[in-house]
């Protein structure tokens, strides 16, 4: 018998806490694979955020630092400066680094840390129940906007790879989904970019990955993944906003 | 070692580098400036790395993420800018970390002034951030005592596994003393293989974390916190008592005060009334053993800080009921004079007599 498929090695046996139907699980896996692939696993630091992905660290194979809400670009520029020949990546959601963490997410672009972060955007606070984040959508119903969010009240939802890509220190700055099989794999090859960007020791660069909260959206795991591509992706642009030309990185 | 005439500020950079720190995260703020700015010139001589990070917030994060790599690490900063940074002290006592804390404090509540001041007593001695923690904290009288006391902290830091705060005031960070750099007497220290540095291939991943989702787990990891706290209290506490086998009143106090108090324990004594002091050198854990060794001659103790009345209520549970405690304090950057103690000691003996 051949073995045609195997789990990655950069994940971890244990099981995860994941809703049915949360693209969490797809971006860890392409994580994993990245830094298995790349052989960087057994020389890799990651910090985990607070929010849904609060246990990666029980779900990524390698060392790992959990990081109090928003700071895990500043706990990720403490390890980097410490042990710069190692990669260091941090994974938050969008209530911790499009919210709470704005300040860190920004200063550590702006050092040009050679640190890769994984952004993942689901327009939601999933962790603590759905309530609205600076990324949800105009309209969108969750427990604090529960009429839909309202410009005049709440602002606008903030594009974060597009305010990344305006500093210098950004050199690597892409926006990908997970929510059809040719996203995945182009969210893939985004975040194998990014940690080359690191291991060329470029800068700082950050993949934003789109994805689901079925729970939250109260929406079927399928039905949630054509919301974000209707809803999601015309707001949020796929993209590569810094750090790949014609001839490479 | 020749004595070197040194600006507090400087001097604690100078003895963090001595004692092995090689990293620092800071963030601007007076009266401790000095200090991140001594470390941007000194340590990268030294091979390490000086950053000024966006926020206090950012700069305790910073020291989280060097400390769980296994780094000496340190940040520095006064009274308001130490506020921003307890979350990440208790984040970095509930993983266990170690590291080095300097609070230059200034007056508050609040915005505050930038003259010295001793009201983050509360803070630095019952957990500023949230939870069951404790830290060591060192309250230094010179400039001399706070480097003796930096060149030892990352050792004890890295020993207990602990975040270690030394407590000085505006006075000290900004006043020049001779100084001379001894080296500290040698501790064993435990290996650092929790250290989240990359596995190598060799070792199953390491975590550094302080969440326990499970009650029984975090009150078993609470438990285990208590228990070396229990260790610290048993094997560090500092204090320095001078004149108190006679005395009538005993004064307790700490830092740049204490050094009034001493004055006003002379003049005391001069005009014939017996007094004495307890200086607390580590205020967590406090020094509550010596006041057992406190005679029948004792009729008062009295709390002399530049606060608004907080060790006080320490100086009360050392009292346990035996002996009445006084207080007095200046506020706002004000510095009590030694007359202004003398009276005070003297109004108070009669109240209590």
């Amino acid at each position: 018998m051949t073995v045609v498929f195997e789990k990655t090695r950069g994940l971890t046996d244990k099981e995860t806490h994941y809703c049915p139907g949360c693209t969490h699980g797809i971006i860890h896996r392409l994580v994993g694979e990245v830094l298995e692939e790349m052989d960087l696993l057994d020389r890799t630091v990651g910090v985990a955020p607070v929010g849904c992905s609060v246990l990666a660290y029980d779900y990524f194979n390698c060392d790992m630092h959990e990081a109090a809400h928003g700071r895990a670009p500043a706990v990720a520029t403490g390890i980097k400066r410490v042990l710069p020949d190692r990669t260091v990546f941090a994974y938050q959601g969008d209530g911790d680094l499009a919210s709470i963490g704005t300040a860190e997410i920004v200063h550590a672009a702006h050092r040009g840390e050679k640190i890769t972060v994984i952004f993942v955007n689901n327009a939601i606070y999933g962790m603590t129940g759905g309530q609205m984040a600076p990324t949800t959508l105009i309209g969108q119903k969750t427990t604090t906007s529960p009429f839909g969010r309202e410009e005049s009240h709440a602002g606008r939802p903030i594009r974060i790879a597009e305010m990344l890509a305006t500093i210098d220190g950004a050199h690597f700055i892409e926006r990908c989904s997970v929510h059809n099989p040719k996203a995945v794999r182009n969210t893939k090859r985004a975040i194998r970019d990014a940690f080359t960007t690191q291991q060329k020791g470029l800068g700082f660069s950050m993949v934003e990955v789109l994805s689901t909260c079925p729970t939250n959206w109260g929406l079927t795991p399928r039905d949630a993944l054509g919301w974000l591509e209707e809803n999601m992706i015309p707001y949020y642009p796929m993209g590569n906003f810094r750090g790949k030309t014609k001839e490479g990185l | 070692m020749e004595k070197v005439l040194m600006k507090g500020n400087e001097a604690v950079g100078a003895a963090a580098i001595r004692g092995g720190c090689r990293y620092f995260f800071g963030y601007p703020i007076t009266p401790q400036n000095e200090l991140p700015e001594y470390m941007s010139r000194e340590l990268p001589k030294a091979g390490g790395v000086f950053l000024q990070a966006e926020s206090e917030i950012a700069a305790i994060n910073m020291v989280y993420g060097a400390a769980g790599s296994g780094a000496r690490v340190m940040t520095s900063s006064s009274s308001p800018g130490i506020s921003l940074k307890q979350e990440g002290i208790s984040y970095i006592a509930g993983a266990e970390l170690p590291c080095v804390i300097v609070n230059m404090m200034r007056g508050g509540p609040g915005l505050g002034g930038i003259q010295p001041g001793q009201a983050d007593y509360f803070q630095a001695t019952r957990g500023g951030g949230h939870g069951d923690y404790r830290h060591i904290v060192y309250a230094p009288a010179g400039v001399q005592e706070t480097v003796d006391i930096m060149v030892q902290a990352f050792d004890i830091a890295d020993e207990y596994r602990i975040p270690v705060l030394v407590l000085g005031d505006g006075m000290i960070g900004q006043m020049m003393e001779p100084v001379e750099f001894r080296d500290p007497p040698k501790r064993k220290l435990p290996v650092k293989d929790w250290a989240a540095t990359g596995t190598d291939g060799r070792r199953k991943p390491n975590i550094i974390n302080s969440l326990f989702l499970k009650p029984e787990e975090l009150e078993a990891h609470n438990i285990k916190l208590a228990k070396k706290h229990r260790l610290i209290e048993e094997n560090e506490v500092r204090w320095d008592a001078s004149l108190i086998d006679d005395a009538e009143i005993v004064f307790v106090s700490y830092g740049t005060s204490s050094r009034i108090v001493r004055n006003a324990v002379e003049i005391l004594r001069a005009e014939g009334i017996a007094a004495g002091l307890i200086r607390p050198i580590t205020l967590w854990p406090f020094p509550f053993g010596v006041f057992d060794q406190l005679g029948s001659t004792v009729k008062a103790l009295m709390s002399v800080e530049m606060s608004m009345g907080q060790m006080v209520d320490d100086v009360k549970i050392a009292a346990a009921g035996r002996w009445p405690v006084g207080f007095y304090g200046r506020s706002g950057g004000m510095v009590p004079d030694q007359r202004s103690v003398v009276d005070a000691a003297k109004k108070y003996l009669q109240e209590v007599r």
